[in-house]
């Protein structure tokens, strides 16, 4: 039953015929329209697309230069770059995020913290295919455990990044400092341009003070990408200028042995070169392993390091500021001479304390009783208070505090030690805009023995030590000793500003180094005992510095005292006698005397740097200061 | 059967009909050569835009092969085996579609597929783009066109009814186009001017009540996406930004064969499924965009002429309007692709990889090969 031949009328062709050339124009007017549209697209905004899709495919990535080496002077690394690994989650790529997740939480040790920044970044807007990190820090292990798994793991992807790593850090912090991630803070202060890639900086010590040149010069890179940020090809690079490369003054060994000696105490030992004014050993005791703050400590270990009773994140030798005690008789010996205060023979009576006048306060001697007649050189050997009382109050405490700070007492004297303090020289200004009081003369008498309001770093002491080694000849504390290259440290450290101290007799410097020698040489030496038997002659002095005050005629006895307020036990010095190689304060807290427990420290320094390591590396240091010339 | 078996094989044909072999296979020689044309270059882009992966292509290949013989089937029935079946067709499609609410399979939160025990997997709503044009053809070339206000409206109501049930799945763009589809038929069939500028002010009032009542969030998204790209650079507007820079970047002349970097370096998303014209672009330039919709012009052309010489209303509404749904396809998928239609998920037709559309589509061109070489001596 064809119905369509009975109804085809040629009307309905024709109506038919009609709408279809309505449509034909319809389709044209629309495949025009395309046209048009692609036209604009491709003729005439083809620049613009041509550049959004080269800046598609070709990205600019910082290769961020690896941090410089830090060595010893013996070329021993005590900072160096190593791969950390974290794990990285490409949601796009990973099937079921979430029970990856539970995949990668049941064999990796993550934390809630964690899982928690992870979500966080997971939510936040993101380029597709653009990795987040889930932990960082991987051990060696959990990288064997991904590694077995991976297959049943797509997306997820182990990631490596150079990060600093002190391989003896519990004797190196201090002396060092150490490198964490870049805080908000910093992040103000930096070139953005050159820590592009940099996502550590040097928060304290050497990797602090050298942070730009250790930083080195960022690279760059042109890399067609795909999508999913793969680096296909590199189209063209600037390679990245390396940190420099740094030689410190430290030695290792020296350094380890300070650490050893100070073990199991709290203290400090710093140890200078006077020629150079390198920084042979920096220690202060107890130490801490810088590593944990690299990639950020965790909240338990930060506060089992921060309320240790022993306080091992405080530098002592740098921050530690003390009453240096007798250990500031050789300066004010200097002082009193060449002002005139008193002479070479120049003899007082001590009957064991002092008047500044007869009805006044009496200021003890150590020694009950008194050393009866004393000059000078038996003054420093026996460490007489009495005559360094009345020298005191002869100089006037002007002419004290002018000598003081000559010898770099007062101020940070370093040139490239970061967060040295700068102890506190007294003066009549001082305490009258500090504690709005006058200065008695009594302040004058208690300065005349490093006690009172006086405090020092071990690092000033020895400083100031080491300018009596060179006779005068001021080397700022320095631990730059060379940068590996074409550039020297001259450039990049700061410039000396000390002039030397010149005395009006310079033989003076002798005789006070003899009288420091008597210390330890001599039959009445205080340090007699650390000097005995030496093949070289060494000059020292000790200290004692009162943790809490006693009243005048008060006895006390270390014993009873508990021990946390025993007195510090000091000592300074250098040897050999003649041409010094080394300088060291030694300090150790609640130690008591300075000439049984500090002194025999700085003996076995001594040694060690003399006798024990100059034959290995430096050659015979010895054979310069031969202990037979030198025989009094 | 028999008179017109005798007329078809024996009687020369003033209006320039296929003879010999062409007239013994039922194809038009013309819109084969067109047709192949656009396939075997279409497996050229196919094979950039799928990176250089053979296996695609091959599969592409395979199902060209099954939609020829499908195409290559339907020339051989007479027009009115279509018509004939149309209804039956409508209900089996409308049962489908029923079903696929209830036991239907799919993905992303839309079901379409059906699969029924002992069939292939096959979606209702793709069969419905054949069926519904020829539904309304049934309907309203039982009497004198132009029809009545009265059958417009049954002529609506059959559009209206499957396009509901698509939207449910919800798949919004197939939807649209059986409506387009059903639609062209109305307008073929004669629908008055009058009540077509009404219609369009309908829907123009009926778009902001779809906004607010009828749209997921998704298809919103989309819509939002399409205005201002920018606003979600990462996320929806990611593939926008990414096609058009692609088709921008290629130029007059193009970045040549498998150099698109945008396609290549995985940039550009769907290369080889829905924005694979992006590819085209990008590597064969303007000159490519334009050679490509010359030949879909030329398509459509030899379409709508054989439309016009169709000898029957029933036919000449069906062919008008499959004619018409096929240009739709690549006015929504170029649209698309190239920013200025929201992104709707309407394949470049017999170019982009997938099976259904493209059976569907060659399906349709047989039925136009169909209605062209069976044609009968009687003219008016």
């Amino acid at each position: 039953m064809p119905w369509g031949e009975f109804k085809d009328t040629a009307a309905e062709r024709r109506l038919f015929q009609r709408r279809a050339t309505v449509m034909l124009v319809f389709v044209f007017l629309l495949l025009a329209g395309l046209v048009a549209r692609m036209y604009q697209l491709q003729v005439v905004e083809h620049d613009i697309y041509t550049t959004l899709s080269d800046r598609n495919r070709v990205q600019v990535q910082s290769v961020p230069p690896p941090r410089g080496l830090v060595y010893d002077r013996n070329q021993v690394l005590l900072a160096e770059n190593r791969p950390v690994f974290s794990v990285t989650l490409v949601p796009e790529r990973v099937g079921d995020v979430d029970a990856t997740l539970q995949q990668l939480v049941s064999i990796l040790d993550v934390s809630d913290e964690d899982l928690e920044r992870f979500q966080r970044r997971l939510r936040e807007p993101r380029r597709p295919f653009q990795e987040i990190p889930l932990r960082y820090d991987l051990t060696e292990d959990e990288i064997a455990r991904l590694a077995v798994l991976r297959h049943e793991l797509p997306g997820v992807e182990v990631e490596a990044e150079l990060v600093r790593y002190y391989p003896h850090s519990e004797l190196t912090a201090h002396a060092l400092g150490f490198v964490g991630r870049i805080n908000r803070e910093e992040l103000q202060r930096i070139d953005s341009v050159n820590y592009a890639g940099t996502n550590y900086i040097g928060k304290s010590g050497v990797e602090r003070f050298y942070e730009e040149l250790l930083h080195g010069k960022v690279g760059y890179q042109h890399v067609e990408t795909n999508a999913r940020g793969r680096t296909l090809r590199v189209l063209d690079r600037e390679n990245p200028v390396p940190g420099e490369d740094l030689q410190l003054h430290l030695d290792l060994r020296l350094q380890n042995r300070a650490h050893e000696l100070l073990d199991g105490r709290r203290g400090a030992i710093v140890a200078i070169e006077p020629a150079t004014g390198g920084i042979l050993a920096l220690a202060s005791v107890p130490g801490f392993d810088a590593n944990k703050f690299v990639t950020g400590i965790s909240v338990p270990d930060y506060r089992e390091l921060s309320d240790s009773k022993d306080k091992p994140l405080f530098n002592r030798a740098l921050r530690g500021q003390y009453p240096p005690g007798s250990t500031l008789k050789p300066m004010l010996a200097i002082a009193a001479l060449d002002s005139g205060a008193v002479t070479r023979d120049h003899t007082i009576w001590d009957p064991g304390f002092f008047q500044i006048n007869s009805a006044g306060r009496r200021w003890r001697d150590w020694k009950r009783g008194g050393h009866g007649w004393v000059d000078l050189t038996y003054a420093m050997a026996q460490s007489c208070d009495v005559y360094f009382y009345e020298a005191a109050v002869e100089m006037g405490v002007d002419t004290m505090v002018s000598y003081l700070s000559h010898f770099g007492f007062g101020e940070d004297a370093t040139l490239d030690v970061s967060g040295a303090l700068s102890g506190l020289l007294p003066s009549p200004d001082w305490k009258r805009a500090t504690r709005n009081e006058p200065w008695y003369p009594g302040d004058t008498v208690n300065l005349g023995i490093g006690q009172g309001f006086m405090l020092s770093t071990p690092l000033q002491l020895a400083t100031a030590t080491a300018l009596i080694a060179n006779r005068g000849e001021w080397v700022e504390p320095r631990l730059l000793k060379d940068i590996q290259g074409d550039r020297t440290p001259d450039e990049f450290l700061p410039s000396e500003t000390h002039e030397p101290l010149k005395l009006k007799d310079p033989d003076n410097w002798e005789y006070i180094a003899d009288a420091m020698a008597e210390v330890m040489h001599g039959v009445k030496g205080t340090a007699r005992g650390a000097g005995r038997g030496a093949p070289y002659r060494m000059a020292g002095k000790t200290g004692t510095a009162q943790v809490f005050s006693l009243a005048e005629d008060e006895e006390y006895d270390a014993e009873e005292v508990r021990e946390r307020l025993r007195d510090h036990a000091l000592f300074v010095g250098f040897a050999p006698l003649k041409n010094p190689q080394i300088a060291v304060a030694v300090i150790v807290e609640n130690g008591g005397g300075g000439s049984s427990t500090a002194a025999p420290v700085a003996r076995e320094l001594f040694d060690a740097w003399l006798l024990e390591f100059s034959a290995v590396a430096d050659g015979p240091s010895i054979s310069k200061a031969d202990p037979t010339s030198e025989a009094p | 059967m028999a008179t017109r078996e005798v007329f078809s094989s024996t009687a020369s044909n003033p209006l320039g009909r296929p003879r010999g072999v062409w007239s013994a296979l039922h194809l038009d020689p013309i819109l084969l050569v067109l047709l192949v044309a656009l396939v075997s270059g279409g497996l050229f882009v196919l094979y950039s835009g799928a990176d250089r992966n053979l296996d695609v292509v091959k599969a592409q290949g395979v199902r060209f092969g099954i939609a020829f013989v499908v195409m290559l089937v339907f020339a051989q029935l007479d027009p009115s085996v279509f018509r004939r079946w149309a209804p039956w067709l409508y209900i089996v499609g409308l049962a489908g579609l029923v079903a696929v609410l209830f036991v239907g399979v799919g993905a992303k939160g839309a079901q379409r597929w059906l699969a029924l025990p002992g069939l292939p997997r096959f979606q209702p709503s793709e069969l419905m783009k054949l069926v519904v044009p020829m539904m309304a053809a049934w309907y309203l070339s039982r009497h004198f066109l132009p029809p009545k206000l009265s059958r417009i409206g049954v002529g609506l109501a059959i559009v209206l009814l499957p396009m509901v049930l698509i939207v449910k799945q919800p798949d919004l763009g197939t939807s649209l186009l059986v409506g387009m589809a059903g639609l062209f038929v109305v307008f073929f069939a004669g629908m008055s001017w009058k009540l077509i500028s009404a219609f369009l002010v309908m829907v123009s009032v009926a778009a902001p009540l779809m906004w607010f009542f009828g749209m997921r969030e998704y298809q919103k998204q989309r819509v939002l996406t399409l205005l201002d790209p920018q606003s979600d650079p990462l996320g929806a507007g990611w593939n926008i930004i990414q096609s058009k820079t692609a088709i921008g970047s290629g130029g007059v002349d193009g970045k040549g064969w498998l150099q698109g970097t945008q396609s290549h370096l995985e940039f550009l998303p769907e290369s080889h499924t829905d924005f694979i014209v992006a590819v085209l672009a990008e590597e064969f330039g303007f000159i490519g965009v334009l050679i490509l919709l010359s030949v879909y012009f030329l398509i459509i052309l030899r379409c709508l002429f054989i439309s016009v010489t169709a000898q029957d209303s029933f036919s000449r509404l069906v062919a008008g309007a499959l004619t018409m749904t096929f240009f739709i396809y690549v006015f929504v998928n170029v649209g698309m692709v190239s920013g200025l239609l929201p992104v709707v998920g309407v394949p470049l037709p017999l170019i982009s990889y997938g099976g259904t559309s493209t059976v569907t589509l060659m399906a349709a061109f047989g039925i136009l090969m169909s209605i062209h070489t069976h044609r009968r001596m009687i003219t008016a």
